[in-house]
């Protein structure tokens, strides 16, 4: 399912209507892979982005297919949105030779670089640095794109995440660092791990332009964000948002969740983004339970097929091991 | 029917633990209904079920620790519902296998015996392709082969080697510090491809480990002392052989000639009593225990170069030193041409039986190729017989540093005066070639007439 | 002049002409590093290629090594060939995480995709008496991590020609430069430029014993082989140059003539460079060897301030000479 560029905004049902599916097909994905990896289909560690979808969303509908985008492990969201076809995504979870990353890299390691998405980092804050270079590239060359950055609160705490914030606005460098700030660096709980807990405002002190958004409002964050592109675009300099959301599942699959209560969790699903959207859109007439159902029903049939298709498709033979590690013209 | 299983609820969990059911028969729920807590080992995680129905059956208990994938319970689906669920059911209900079992098993590859194993075995006779190895995946080991041999003891006193049938004593004699042999790789390489024994090596490596220069250092030892020229490495044809060897005896007799200033004295020996002697004596014995002339030959030669110290030992650094025992170099003719000059060890200590079958081994060692580098170094002195050839006299070449070489032309019957009557008798000339600068004239003599005089009294010899 | 004329030169002026050589005839290539521009390179390397080239390619960086090696792996993995420099590779723990878990990897991880043309130059080891945390040899323990080539340029020759052909490869190079080479003083030939990043080579032929070495010890352990030619003994020196991939066939081929080797790693003993070399040497050419393949390594301590000490510590000619005399026996 490619998305093409938008020069200007279609009739704003349609698009809201195609914001809605977007979410949901990442909502429908992501509990599939629970299934999935329940039944031991999906193996090592598997981040859900369930409850974060109005982001990776509403983010990539400010970026061209021209822009760049560096992700981290939570990034079956920012996949999806990109483009990255159900099909190679589900196929990269199961480790079959059909996945964007021919299998090798697994649910943290998503790439696809016709598409300009340079994976997923399973390390903390480590694909900071990439996008900044990605940028840089950009900058020396004299194209006119955007980089988008990836990353959650947790990363704030690595001295990468100052590194990179201070080079990038030493050097000016067209990168949009979208900071998914959840209150969780995996059982950690914002508040017991930074001193100041405003993130905006820690990465203005480096001399960008920053602010908060509500990660949970799918416009609200594709309002933030097209801001932000064009002010990158016209040369502002790189931007940062801090995008305030919540996962409603466990740090990785799974985990107890000792650390946050269930009332917290409860509260937050009250927000849930598909419900604050479809609500919206049903309020208005756009859209019906019926609609809702089949959009929903759909979807499952593309996430099963996908599924249907991964199974089949065949494992990297054991014989290949040792391919990718240099190029072939190299060795 | 769709079936909930025991879920995989971490990376690395292979079972868990019901610890409370929180649905009983009866209940309904809906898909992402938690409806019971699992215990892993990390912690106690609540569980969903992705099916909505009616709960038919609870397998497995509270308390029970069963594997992942293990059915703890079965929902009866709605009927006349919206097939989606039923669908999305059915698919949950077919979870595969964890990934692990789906790779191809590696058929472990079969393993190479250790070099040390290998040498055990050889020591002991052993073929390692009739071991049965009781180590790590049909490994052989040690006990294995020791096993193989104790049993092949009482069986049969012969080892399944190669060559001769030999007293144990042979030459898998243990190295003097009581352990193995200690010999680099090309040490060991070397000595194969050069034919040189390696128990008769002096290593100079460390812990007297067997190195590169000792092995070719008693390969040339071998060439000084004698003209034998053990096959070059690359030569495997017995042409090849030959003309190497060839060459070896050519530089090595040039080199005889050309440093060592020969004198000859010849004598005629009296054979009668000798021949009578040994004529009475062979009737007494079984035909392998013959002895032959040449033992007699051989035996006084050794006693008479005792007597006459002067000619038993080496020319080395202008001087003379004597040997302390009589170690009797014998000249041997090869099949297709060569000669190589093995000792006897002692032979003067040697009854005549012993020397025979000293002779008769060093003969049959020299033609196959085996002897040992210390037998082809160590003569002090050297005999040549070619009687056999039919030659009545030899005036040799002495094989330095030796100061001497005895040779025998053939035992024939001549006419002899004896008394002024006219006899045939037999008789054999006996030369001497010997170093002038050691001996002169009247001690290569009087060596001939020493030697004469023992072969009168056959009886003591 | 021509190209076959014989010019004057150092070890740094070498590297400087190769990097302005890279800058002139590819326009993705670019340097960034810290103190690079304005003030010349830390050991002089890229004095005045700031005025020729401009800012935006010698780029000067903050001390954020893991934020520029990772822009440089970024910016490489988007099209450019970039040239980053740590100062030294005492700093270049900092950006350990970037090298490995993204240069190395980022090949392998996107199933082919992402190709990381970057080139690393770190300056290594030690000798000036700079104490335990700026004389670290750690060359070893980049060799070994698979996704990166290492290579340690030994002579002036090399200098000279190493660079183009690394910016060229379509995989991370690093390239390690040892202290004090850098005022090698020499000759190259007018027109020298790019050569190989695959091979050993002999930089003495000998029959006695193989002294195999790299970087900085390559003066050693020609020294100690001119001692040992005054004892008879006929060493023959390998250069091992490319560090990771290792050049097996020389290694072994030069072992096979002599059977003999000692191997020369100013990295610490355990786990060293050397020790690779050494089973390499056993799996290999096992029947060739006539005693154990012996190894002069540095002193497992840090590295001590007082000159004496600092020099203990380090590969000196005349106990490599010892170790060869040892192994020819």
């Amino acid at each position: 399912m490619s998305r093409a560029a938008a020069k200007a905004a279609p009739p704003e049902a349609a698009h809201r209507r195609e914001l809605l599916r977007q979410m949901l097909l990442i909502r429908t994905f992501e509990d599939k892979c629970v299934e999935l990896y329940s039944a031991g289909e999906i193996r090592g560690f598997v981040h859900l982005y369930i409850g974060e979808e109005a982001v990776a969303v509403g983010v990539n509908e400010a970026l061209t297919a021209d822009d760049n985008v560096v992700s981290t492990y939570r990034e079956h969201g920012h996949a999806l949105a990109r483009g990255i076809p159900a099909d190679a995504v589900m196929g990269e979870m199961l480790g079959k030779t059909t996945g964007c990353s021919r299998g090798r890299g697994g649910s943290m390691h998503l790439f696809d670089v016709s598409r300009r998405f340079y994976g997923g980092n399973a390390i903390v804050g480590g694909g900071l640095p990439l996008s900044i270079g990605v940028a840089l590239a950009d900058k020396l060359r004299g194209d006119q794109r955007v980089t988008a950055c990836f990353f959650g609160d947790g990363a704030v705490a690595e001295g990468e995440f100052h590194e990179c914030m201070n080079l990038a606005a030493l050097w000016d460098l067209p990168v949009l660092f979208c900071c998914e700030n959840n209150l969780y660096a995996m059982g950690t709980a914002l508040e017991r791990a930074q001193a100041q807990t405003d993130l905006a405002l820690r990465a203005e002190s480096y001399g960008m332009a920053a602010w908060p958004v509500d990660g949970m409002d799918v416009a609200a964050v594709e309002r933030a964000a097209r801001s932000a592109v064009e002010a990158i675009r016209a040369g502002g300099g790189p931007h940062f948002l801090e995008l305030r959301t919540y996962r409603f599942r466990a740090h990785s699959m799974y985990d107890p969740e000792l650390y946050r209560d269930k009332a917290e969790v409860e509260e937050w699903k009250k927000r849930d983004p598909i419900d604050l959207l479809s609500a919206g859109m049903r309020d208005s007439g756009e859209l019906t339970d019926d609609d809702f159902q089949a959009m929903n029903d759909d979807l499952t049939r593309e996430i099963d097929t996908a599924i249907a298709a991964a199974r089949k498709a065949p494992a990297e033979p054991v014989e290949n091991l040792t391919r990718f590690v240099y190029s072939p013209e190299s060795s | 029917m769709a079936e909930f299983r025991m879920p995989v609820l971490g990376a690395d969990m292979d079972e868990g633990t019901v610890l409370e059911w929180l649905v009983k028969p009866g209940d309904v729920v809906r898909k992402g209904d938690v409806i019971a807590v699992i215990d892993t080992e990390k912690s106690a995680i609540e569980v969903e079920s992705f099916s909505a129905g009616t709960i038919d059956k609870l397998v497995v208990g509270t308390g029970e620790t069963v594997p992942v994938g293990t059915v703890l319970a079965v929902i009866a689906e709605p009927e006349g519902e919206r097939a989606e669920p039923a669908a999305a059911a059915r698919k949950a209900r077919r979870p595969r296998a964890p990934a692990r079992a789906e790779r191809p098993a590696l058929v472990p590859a079969p393993r190479p015996v250790s070099p040390v194993i290998r040498h055990r075995a050889h020591e002991l006779g052993i073929d390692l392709a009739a071991v049965h190895g009781t180590g790590q995946a049909g490994a052989i080991t040690r006990a294995d082969v020791e096993h193989a041999a104790s049993e092949l003891h009482p069986a049969t006193a012969r080892q399944p080697t190669a060559g001769a049938p030999k007293p144990p004593r042979s030459r898998r004699k243990p190295a003097p510090r009581g352990g193995r042999l200690r010999v680099t790789p090309l040490a060991r390489r070397l000595a194969g491809e050069l034919g040189v024994e390696l128990a008769g090596v002096t290593g100079t490596g460390p812990e007297g480990a067997i190195r590169e220069a000792d092995v070719r250092l008693a390969r040339a030892a071998g060439e000084a002392a004698t003209a034998a020229a053990a096959a070059a490495p690359a030569a495997r044809s017995a042409a090849d052989r030959t003309q190497s060897m060839r060459q070896a005896i050519a530089r090595l007799m040039a080199r005889s000639k050309r440093e060592i200033p020969h004198y000859y004295v010849s004598n005629t020996a009296d054979m009668t009593r000798a021949m009578s002697w040994l004529h009475d004596r062979n009737r007494e014995l079984e035909v392998s225990q013959r002895l032959v002339p040449a033992a007699l030959l051989l035996k006084a030669t050794a006693l008479a170069a005792r007597r006459v110290p002067q000619l038993n030992g080496y020319w080395t650094d202008d001087a003379f030193q004597p040997a302390e025992a009589v170690h009797l170099g014998v000249a041997i003719s090869l099949r297709g041409g060569g000669l190589l000059t093995p000792a006897i060890h002692d032979a003067a200590d040697l009854d005549l039986a012993e020397l025979m079958a000293r002779m008769r081994d060093l003969v049959t060692r020299a033609r196959s190729g085996r002897l040992r580098g210390s037998e082809l170094t160590d003569g002090t002195i050297t005999v040549t017989n070619l009687g056999d050839q039919g030659v009545e006299s030899v005036a040799g070449v002495i094989y330095p540093p030796q100061v001497a070489l005895v040779g025998f032309g053939r035992i024939t019957e001549r006419p002899v005066a004896i008394g002024g009557l006219v006899g045939a008798r037999p008789v054999v000339v006996t030369t001497l070639a010997a170093d002038h600068r050691a001996t002169d004239g009247y001690t290569g003599a009087r060596y001939l007439t020493v030697l004469s005089d023992l072969l009168q009294r056959p009886e003591e010899l | 002049m021509t190209s076959a004329e014989m010019v004057k030169t150092t070890y740094r002026e070498a590297m400087r002409a190769a990097i302005r050589e890279a800058m002139q005839r590819d326009d993705r290539v670019f340097l960034m590093g810290e103190d690079v521009g304005r003030y010349g390179g830390c050991f002089a390397v890229s004095m005045g290629l700031l005025e020729e080239f401009g800012p935006e390619r010698i780029r000067d960086t903050p001390l954020s090594e893991s934020a520029f090696v990772g822009a440089g792996i970024g910016a490489a993995m988007a099209g450019m060939r970039p040239i980053v420099e740590i100062m030294t590779v005492n700093f270049s723990l900092l950006a350990l995480d970037q090298i490995m878990n993204n240069a190395a990897t980022l090949l392998h991880m996107s199933g082919g995709q992402c190709n990381v043309p970057l080139v690393i130059r770190m300056t290594t080891g030690a000798g000036r008496q700079v104490a335990a945390q700026h004389s670290h040899s750690l060359e070893g323990w980049y060799t070994h991590i698979p996704g990166i080539r290492v290579l340690a340029p030994a002579t002036l020759a090399d200098a000279r020609g190493m660079l183009w052909t690394a910016l060229q490869n379509p995989d991370p190079v690093l390239i390690f430069e040892h202290g004090s080479l850098y005022n090698m003083q020499g000759t190259l030939p007018a027109g020298a430029g790019a050569v190989d990043i695959r091979s050993a080579a002999v930089r003495r032929e000998g029959t006695d014993v193989s002294l195999i070495t790299y970087g900085g010890t390559l003066g050693t352990t020609l020294a100690a082989a001119d001692a040992l030619a005054g004892d008879g003994i006929d060493a023959e020196v390998i250069d091992l140059r490319s560090l990771r991939p290792l050049d097996d066939q020389t290694i072994v081929g030069s072992v096979a003539k002599t059977h003999r080797a000692v191997i020369v790693d100013e990295g610490w003993r355990t786990g060293s460079l050397a020790a690779e070399v050494s089973a390499r040497i056993m799996e290999q050419a096992f029947w060739d060897l006539d005693g154990p393949v012996e190894r002069v390594c540095g002193a497992e301590v840090p590295m001590p301030y007082p000159r004496h000490l600092e020099q203990a510590a380090l590969p000196q000619a005349d106990v490599i000479a010892a170790a060869a005399r040892q192994a020819v026996g």
